[in-house]
């Protein structure tokens, strides 16, 4: 309605230093291209599981519905189980009782898994930090977060800009190196 | 060897349909107990998003209550604190300009048929037909743009204030308004089309969780899930407050109890919320946005007790002040708590597919459970 | 039905109930032990008929506990608001009302959670909002959470 939004240029997810520092150089050309292969699969087809607390997850449904559409991104489908879902969006406030739950939901998702941290409550209790006696102060507190969508609740378009920079991070990933690197430090 | 058999066969089968689960609506665990496919016995449990806003609130000025009463029940976040700062005025005897009221009923009226959108879209979902997910997100957008241009939030806005309104509408409230309420009369048909006249949705619903006049009085079942019962307990009609008194609207009672007279309870008050609206949205007078309060909030020493119609049901606050400018106690009476102590009394005696009918046509707001 | 009217039956019903002054609805105190029967007789009683309770409060004064029922008569269109304090902070206990007002079954069962106010002949008494590990109850004015409490 009469304000342009300027969109992330091309060249911004190709090379970036920041991407750089991140890939380990070492690799040669043919297991490069693998991985760049792989990466480019896995960042386009990232799969959430339903899981959402309280507001938050209104927004996140408003986020896949018509308007503002992230299957568009390749977040296709919601998967209920947590063993076929790639992404856990942890969309709302997490209290005490529900801590062990989210902890084994986590631990059922198989690896390659991500979470992403949606709305204030997420990432660090949100508006009851203070006084509040059962509200755990961030989800960080019990699984490794990747990306942290501030908002209360964010507009669905930050939901987006937080996937994409999720599918950023696993562009720069090295796939096959952190399989390799595996067998090589158990024989010591 | 049959006698092992007939053993294992009287036993009961317990399932946990978890907290995180599809359907529930949030994070509700029920513990069913079956017999095949049969459900015996349900056992709600809640608590996994016990905030302890409660206790949060004794520390909490009356203008910050108001920030955290939009997240409780966050699908008629308007509402909600409407109650709270009727019950202020109320207790300091302050009288709000007449342009509050206006605005006040519509945008309260405009909440409520955003609120009964999302409960279409997810009931329509539940019940395995996914394109009402999308049609009904899509014209709820339009209540938020509204929303969005005059209040500067989609979900949680945090609007009314002790007093008044934080800042005045938008120069173009009325007009996109009214042009919602064009478009939307023309959409509503559509829906009765989708869902309502759908063979498969009328099995599944029609006879399906049966709840008594009786039972819902003595277990306090208020809003359209007691109205499907006849329980008349609209607190538009028998305590009117706002504008409520000076429109023109029907309450909406069906005698038959099951899912399917809730169902069409909702689909109803769409209708009768959009004829208040019209009769309203022209004639909203000039004058200031809020009566003159003074910066520190002091009630008077007492109780106090305000109620609401939210969307889904009575929501009252009942507050016991010192005279402080923080209140003593603070006791929100959720509609959805009430409504969730009656899953025990419906359900036992049906399958699980039914199940999952009943609770989409009770709505549940899980967080305004458990506060 | 009035207030005037409405006095004279409860101070028919239960002549040692004490009234209040100065309230939004009509509030009566009454002893705690007689809280069973007298909810029984106001909602079988056909002249007042007080069968729809519609909150249920728990609250700590201080240096009593208490708890506070709102009730409404959907015939009659009347409210009252009956209040009941026990000075016992240690064990304190009171009977229940969920034979009579299914909607007690799990307002008492909250009241338990946060304030430990015990109701006696309850069905099903235990924790509802917190885990069932929890030690302590929140909603007192003494509770003390060094833990998990962020205080500001």
């Amino acid at each position: 309605m009469g304000v342009k939004i300027k969109s992330m240029k091309d060249a911004d997810f190709k090379d970036n230093e920041t991407l750089e520092l991140f890939k380990e150089t070492d690799g040669n050309i043919f297991t490069t291209t693998i991985d760049n292969i792989l990466n480019w699969g896995r960042s386009n087809s990232v799969w959430p599981l339903t899981f959402a607390t309280s507001c938050c997850g209104i927004e996140m449904m408003a986020a896949g519905a018509a308007r503002h559409d992230f299957a568009r991104f390749g977040i296709e489908v919601y998967r209920a189980s947590p063993r076929q879902a790639d992404v856990i969006v942890v969309a709302g406030t997490i209290t005490n009782k529900m801590a062990p739950v989210l902890k084994r939901l986590y631990d059922q998702m198989s690896e390659p898994k991500y979470v992403i941290a949606m709305g204030s409550c997420a990432i660090s209790g949100g508006p009851f930090f203070y006084n509040s006696y059962s509200v755990i102060k961030g989800v960080d507190h019990l699984i490794p977060v990747d990306v942290y969508v501030p908002g209360c609740p964010p507009r669905p378009e930050s939901l987006l800009y937080g996937v994409m920079q999720l599918q950023r991070k696993i562009k720069a990933e090295s796939f096959l190196k952190k399989q390799f690197k595996k067998n090589v430090t158990t024989n010591e | 060897m049959t006698d092992l058999i007939q053993e294992i066969e009287q036993q009961e089968y317990i399932i946990n349909m978890g907290p995180q689960h599809p359907s529930t609506h949030g994070v509700l665990r029920l513990v069913l107990s079956l017999k095949g496919e049969i459900v015996k016995n349900v056992e709600p449990h809640c608590g996994y998003i016990h905030r302890g806003i409660e206790k949060m609130c004794e520390k909490l000025t009356y203008q910050q209550i108001i920030h955290l009463t939009d997240r409780l029940d966050y699908l008629s976040a308007h509402i909600n604190n409407a109650a709270v700062c009727l019950l202020v005025e109320k207790a300091l005897g302050i009288e709000v300009p007449e342009r509050v009221k206006y605005i006040r009923t519509i945008i309260d009226e405009l909440t409520r048929i955003a609120s009964h959108q999302l409960w279409w879209c997810s009931f329509g979902m539940d019940l395995g037909g996914l394109t009402c997910f999308f049609y009904g997100l899509r014209d709820r957008e339009h209540i938020l743009d509204i929303f969005e241009e005059t209040t500067g939030g989609r979900l949680i806005q945090s609007y009314y204030t002790p007093g008044g309104l934080m800042k005045d509408i938008h120069p173009n409230f009325q007009k996109r308004v009214k042009d919602f309420i064009k478009y939307f009369r023309k959409i509503l048909p559509e829906y009765d089309q989708l869902l309502t006249g759908n063979v498969i949705m009328q099995a599944r619903s029609k006879g399906i969780g049966k709840l008594s006049l009786e039972d819902a009085i003595s277990f306090g079942a208020t809003g359209p899930s007691g109205r499907g019962s006849g329980f008349a307990c609209d607190v538009r009609k028998l305590h009117p407050y706002h504008l409520y008194d000076k429109v023109n609207f029907k309450e909406i009672l069906y005698q038959e109890g099951d899912t399917f007279a809730r169902y069409k309870v909702r689909m109803d008050e769409m209708w009768e919320s959009m004829s208040i609206i019209e009769q309203l949205i022209d004639n909203i007078p000039e004058g200031d946005f809020t009566a003159k309060m003074k910066p520190i909030i002091k009630l008077p020493e007492g109780e106090y007790y305000q109620r609401v119609e939210a969307a889904r049901g009575e929501f009252g606050v009942y507050i016991l002040s010192k005279g402080d400018k923080y209140p003593y106690r603070v006791k929100f009476r959720s509609p959805n708590f009430s409504n969730l102590s009656i899953l025990n009394t419906i359900v036992p005696g049906q399958k699980i597919a039914d199940l999952v009918a009943i609770g989409g046509s009770l709505d549940y707001v899980i967080p305004d459970i458990d506060r | 039905m009035n207030n005037e009217e409405l006095k004279q039956t409860i101070l028919s019903i239960l002549p040692s109930a004490v009234f209040e002054e100065n309230t939004q609805f009509l509030t009566i105190q009454i002893p705690a032990d007689q809280i069973h029967d007298f909810a029984k007789k106001i909602k079988e009683s056909e002249t007042i008929s007080f069968d729809y309770l519609f909150c249920l409060t728990g609250i700590d004064y201080g240096d009593s506990l208490g708890v506070i029922y709102h009730l409404r008569s959907t015939k009659y269109r009347h409210e009252i608001v009956v209040k009941i304090k026990t000075s016992d902070r240690e064990t304190p206990a009171v009977d229940t009302v969920c034979d009579i007002y299914k909607t007690a079954e799990f307002h008492e069962r909250e009241i338990f959670d946060l304030f430990g106010i015990k109701f006696n002949h309850h069905p099903d008494l235990r924790r509802i909002l917190l885990d069932e590990s929890w030690e302590g109850h929140p909603l007192r004015k003494d509770y003390i959470d060094e833990v998990n409490i962020v205080e500001r």
